[in-house]
């Protein structure tokens, strides 16, 4: 009997680095370095993710609220976070180094400069959307024009609002995994290391698009949670 | 003068030595290459000859398929499941199955691009065409309009700003992508940002303003095309809708 | 208490038009009346009451509340101290049913117990269950809507009460309930009203006073319904009031008001010689069956009183019911419907109070002075 335990040992170290040389998909290997490897490049890209949308979003509500009441500043306002959006995630990254130096600072500017648009976007559609009969009444009835902005249109605009930085989530953890190039870190840099070796692309990619369909999930959740008018309307 | 202001100084020389890069040749960092001026030029073409060749096939796959999708309104699920994948893929990742899974060269970087550009397309164009009024078909149809007729002449005129939105963000989001295809063995503009150590930091910047340009010049040379491409009603009508202008020429996102 | 209201020669002129929207509108709503302003699209109705409360701007004049000018606080303060609804009811779609009722309550600064009593008196006001508390406007129907809106008006209890249209968006049937229901609040409440509508039939039945606006805003005539119908100032306003002015009368009268005929009222169980000595008492051939609590369940025919004791089903239907506060247009309506010459009259509970039938309504479209009655008496209250 031990021989063949012995001998089945052998065959399973055998297959392991015949594995990794073969290039193929290998569990023991994943499992191995997990912990190692993955880990903190995980959690730094969520950070990045989550810093950079929470600050576009102040930025971007911020530019709504005042937009909606003054109508004339959508047209610029869009035209320059625009570009902002236009520009490759890579060479903003790279513009930015010489300016701001290497780290966090610059891959932040960077990401929140993307979410500019598409959050702003939805806040002022969302803010306009409120049903112009409800603005009516609560103005009627003695509101202040502050009072209807923050009690009436803001709660009527979640759903919209909520979408935007959904939107804008998704799209910055895939920017995200380019940070790198302005040594920020990252699952991205992980990937770019090693391309050839298939076990490593997949787990770092999947661990990406793990992460962007979990935010997407808390924040379709967080939106219902706040949102309860909504689901009682469809029932 | 304080920090900020040397690194302003700095700042200023990175990027003069930048456009130096691009206007006037130099010798590679590692030696012996001729790198920068008119050596980006086939690296340029390089890089809109993949992109153009992407969007194309994506246009060619995605678009009839969206367009009588959208017009039965089916499958309403699958588009928004597309979306969410499409979105939540980033583009290394996309690259690095390319490299790990298929190989190097320019028909895998082309299949990867192309399955990039197909969701933004696929889903512009299937809302677009959905969200026709039911009113205008059902009267386009009881006047006795056949099918392909009333996708031909009602619903794709009506649909010109989403798909055409579309097709834009797809633009751009593969010039973006097809910057790190020296990734997978396609040399376009990006190859001076993926290999710093041949071509230096100048390069590496050099590049970076290039690629920016390139995607700004798109964008703007698509919208006026777009603005060209839209029938008139349909300009005047979204110009007076809810008092955004912009929002005809702008691309739309959706969710 | 009710604020009375004054308009003093106000005008509205739009900046960059050459024609005043509202020409010099001069007329006084003393404290508890209903006033409706009514005329043709475009003359300015709407307009007129939303100066009241400082929605559209005032040109030049003076509306006065209770004497003070409308100007001399802060607009939200104002309103906040006027009912408001709009045609299109307004309720904000994010918040309960008791959240919108609690509006101005809130920004008045009311304990929380005083706002959740306020809110379910005013369910029960409207007859509204109190479960609807907590549901979404979503979730109601379009009646129950309207009635949420018009509570969520009166919450603060306010002295005056601005309605643009308020049944406007709902169906005859829902219509002509509501009304109903609202009038008889109002006997209770007694609040100023200030009515918009641009149907005159409306204006009739629901105001004490009517202001009848041409193109511009301008008055054509301001007058009690009566006065309105039987004396019109000009052309138009005799046009805007219709050619069959002699039927709109009905719509002055309410069921209550007109002397019903008597009707046997026997229990089932009763003995059926009991029936029949009532019917020889009463205007009517036929006896009411009814419950215990007083409601009926059917005419009875002979041949249900054949027997020792009245059965406890009848051979003929109770319908139509008529509401005692229904106009008498409305109930003749409901009996040439019904293809029946009688309809018993119930209270609100239900209950039987007597006979309406079409011989009556035929014996007042033949009397001649309607203006023998005073309008207080018209809306239904006791003096």
């Amino acid at each position: 009997m031990s021989w063949l335990t012995l001998f089945a040992q052998v065959q399973i170290h055998h297959r392991a680095s015949d594995c990794e040389s073969n290039n193929g998909f290998c569990p023991d290997w994943i499992i191995k370095n997990f912990g190692d490897r993955y880990v903190d490049p995980f959690f730094r890209h969520l950070e990045l993710v989550v810093i950079s949308v929470l600050v576009g979003f102040v930025i971007a509500f911020a530019l709504g609220i005042v937009a909606h009441r003054r109508r004339w500043l959508v047209g610029p306002v869009v035209g320059i976070t625009g570009v902002l959006y236009t520009i490759p995630s890579v060479a903003a990254f790279l513009l930015l180094v010489p300016i701001t130096g290497f780290g966090l600072l610059t891959a932040v500017i960077a990401l929140s400069s993307y979410t500019l648009l598409i959050i702003f976007r939805n806040v002022v559609a969302g803010l306009a959307a409120a049903p112009a009969e409800a603005r009516d009444a609560a103005l009627g009835m003695g509101l202040t024009d502050s009072q209807v902005l923050w009690r009436v249109e803001v709660p009527l605009a979640l759903p919209e609002i909520f979408a935007g930085v959904r939107i804008a989530t998704t799209t910055t953890v895939g920017l995200a995994a380019l940070a790198f190039f302005a040594n920020a870190g990252g699952l991205g840099g992980l990937i770019f290391g090693d391309l050839v070796f298939k076990s490593n692309v997949v787990v770092a990619g999947g661990l990406c698009i793990v992460m962007a369909f979990v935010l997407d999930g808390l924040l379709l959740f967080a939106q219902r949670l706040s949102t309860p008018w909504v689901r009682a309307a469809r029932a | 003068m304080g920090p900020g202001g040397t690194r302003m100084i700095v700042a200023a020389f990175d990027f003069g030595d930048a456009i130096d890069f691009i206007l006037n040749g130099r010798e590679s960092v590692t030696g012996g290459v001729r790198i920068g001026g008119s050596e980006l030029l086939p690296q340029l073409w390089r890089h809109l000859e993949l992109t153009g060749a992407a969007v194309g096939i994506a246009c060619a796959v995605a678009l009839p398929l969206a367009l009588w999708l959208g017009h039965l309104r089916k499958g309403q699920f699958a588009v928004a499941s597309i979306a969410n994948v499409g979105r939540a893929v980033p583009s290394l990742a996309l690259i690095g199955f390319a490299v790990a899974y298929i190989g190097l060269g320019f028909p895998n970087a082309l299949l990867a691009l192309t399955l990039l550009a197909i969701p933004p397309i696929f889903v512009n164009a299937y809302v677009g065409i959905a969200q026709v009024e039911p009113d205008i078909v059902d009267a386009a149809r009881g006047q006795g309009m056949t099918e392909p007729g009333i996708v031909r002449r009602v619903e794709l005129p009506l649909a010109v700003p989403l798909v055409f939105g579309g097709i834009r963000t797809s633009v751009v989001n593969v010039i973006a992508t097809a910057t790190i295809a020296p990734l997978i063995g396609v040399v376009t503009l990006g190859d001076a940002i993926v290999s710093p150590q041949v071509y230096g930091d100048a390069g590496q910047l050099g590049a970076a303003i290039c690629v920016a340009l390139l995607a700004i010049a798109a964008e703007v040379t698509l919208a006026l095309i777009q603005m060209l491409v839209t029938p008139k009603g349909l300009k005047l009508s979204s110009t007076r809708r809810r008092g955004f202008p912009f929002m005809s020429m702008r691309r739309v996102e959706v969710s | 208490m009710a604020a009375a209201l004054e308009f003093q020669q106000v005008s509205k002129t739009y900046p960059g038009s050459d024609e005043p929207a509202i020409q010099s509108l001069s007329f006084e709503v003393p404290a508890g009346d209903i006033c409706v302003l009514v005329g043709p699209s475009g003359c300015g109705k709407t307009t007129t009451m939303r100066m009241v409360n400082r929605m559209v701007s005032i040109t030049s004049g003076e509306i006065l509340l209770d004497g003070r000018s409308v100007l001399d606080r802060k607009a939200y303060e104002l309103r906040r101290e006027i009912g408001y609804t709009i045609q299109q009811i307004g309720l904000f779609p994010h918040e309960t049913v008791a959240a919108n009722i609690a509006t101005v309550p809130k920004l008045l600064g009311w304990p929380k117990d005083r706002i959740r009593d306020r809110v379910g008196a005013l369910l029960d006001m409207f007859s509204l269950p109190q479960d609807m508390a907590g549901r979404y406007p979503a979730q109601l129907s379009g009646g129950q809507r309207q009635r949420v809106g018009v509570a969520r008006a009166l919450a603060s209890d306010p002295s005056i009460m601005l309605m643009d249209e308020p049944f406007g968006a709902i169906d005859p049937i829902t219509r002509g309930r509501l009304q109903n229901e609202f009038l008889r609040l109002q006997g209770e409440l007694r609040k100023t009203i200030v009515f918009v509508t641009h149907d005159i039939d409306e204006a009739i039945k629901m105001g004490d006073r009517i202001a009848v606006l041409k193109k511009g805003g301008v008055l054509a005539q301001y007058a009690t319904p009566a006065e309105l119908l039987l004396a019109p100032v000009d052309a138009f306003v005799e046009d805007f009031v219709g050619a069959d002015r002699a039927l709109k009368r009905l719509a002055l009268l309410r069921v209550r008001d007109v002397d019903l005929w008597k009707a046997p009222r026997v229990r089932p169980g009763d003995p059926v010689a009991q029936a029949q000595e009532q019917v020889a008492d009463s205007d009517l051939p036929y006896s009411l069956l009814i419950d215990a609590d007083g409601k009926p369940l059917g005419w009875l025919s002979d041949r249900d009183l054949a027997g020792e004791r009245v059965p406890d089903e009848a051979d003929t239907a109770p319908t139509p019911r008529l509401d005692q506060d229904s106009v008498l247009r409305d109930a003749l309506a409901e009996l040439l419907e019904e293809d029946t010459q009688y309809g018993p009259v119930v209270d609100e509970r239900g209950a039987v109070i007597g006979v309406l039938s079409i011989e009556l309504i035929a014996q007042f479209l033949a009397s001649k002075d309607p203006r023998e009655l005073d309008p207080p008496e018209r809306a239904g209250v006791e003096p």
